[in-house]
């Protein structure tokens, strides 16, 4: 079955990501396909590469990095939400004269229409929200 | 894209004490542009959002009412609001600035199978 994820929640105030990472692991363990996963609103934080994860910790940002490179996932972060809490690529970082992107590798920045696009192709599409 | 899936977005959360009400009116537009049928729904403290006569202003936030104005002109008009929220909050569909459908609880689960595809808020 081919599924899609929609994750709303701040990945270190909520549990949300952690489970909706969890989830996708299973899903692909289990032999379906993962399409694509939407982070809006505060799940858009966890793309920032400059997030260091506390020693002893879940690196969830690498995790998710390691499962996207795994199976070339489609890690797509709605770039409304992102550029407003400092989420950046490198053109943002360009439009908006800041020194530089800070947007971790395997993520990509993008419109609201990838999840609209998702919706439309997908079998499922799971909510983890806040 | 492929075949037109139909979107049902529950929303729950108040209008200005969380961002949630605008992040779902986003996503509402986005895939009617893209010739989805999107239903909204709205219970708990998300009746609020529906509420006339809005002045968030004051707490410098934009009107959600003038969003939810836009609506049929992206040919939304199925919206639901859950009765015993309005009844518990001293409310009728009077107080609303658009026109809804009243829904019972247990009818949810029935609106919830009508559609292909649902987001909640």
């Amino acid at each position: 079955m081919k599924f899609s994820l929609v994750i709303q929640a701040s990945p270190f105030s909520h549990q949300s990501t952690a489970t909706a990472f969890r989830f996708a692991q299973t899903l692909l363990d289990e032999g379906h396909e993962l399409f694509r996963v939407f982070f809006y609103a505060e799940a858009t934080l966890i793309a920032n590469n400059q997030i260091c994860s506390p020693q002893g910790e879940a690196d969830l940002p690498q995790q998710w990095q390691t499962l996207a490179e795994e199976h070339q996932l489609d890690l797509v972060v709605c770039i409304a939400a992102a550029v407003k809490r400092g989420v950046i690529d490198d053109n943002e970082a360009k439009r908006y004269e800041k020194a530089s992107g800070n947007l971790r590798e395997t993520f990509e920045l993008s419109g609201l229409g990838q999840l609209a696009e998702a919706i439309a192709v997908s079998d499922r599409v799971i909510t983890f929200g806040a | 894209m492929s075949e037109k899936k139909s979107v049902l977005i529950i929303n729950q959360k108040s209008p200005y004490g969380d961002a949630a009400a605008r992040e779902s009116l986003d996503i509402a537009l986005t895939c009617s542009i893209f010739e989805m049928p999107v239903t909204l729904l709205f219970c708990g403290d998300a009746i609020f959002q529906l509420l006339k006569d809005q002045q968030p202003g004051k707490i410098q936030q934009k009107k959600i009412e003038a969003m939810l104005s836009a609506l049929p002109m992206y040919d939304i008009t199925e919206i639901y609001v859950e009765h015993d929220s309005l009844i518990q909050n001293g409310l009728t569909d009077e107080d609303l600035c658009l026109p809804v459908t009243l829904i019972d609880q247990s009818s949810i689960s029935q609106l919830i199978n009508l559609h292909d595809t649902v987001l909640t808020f």
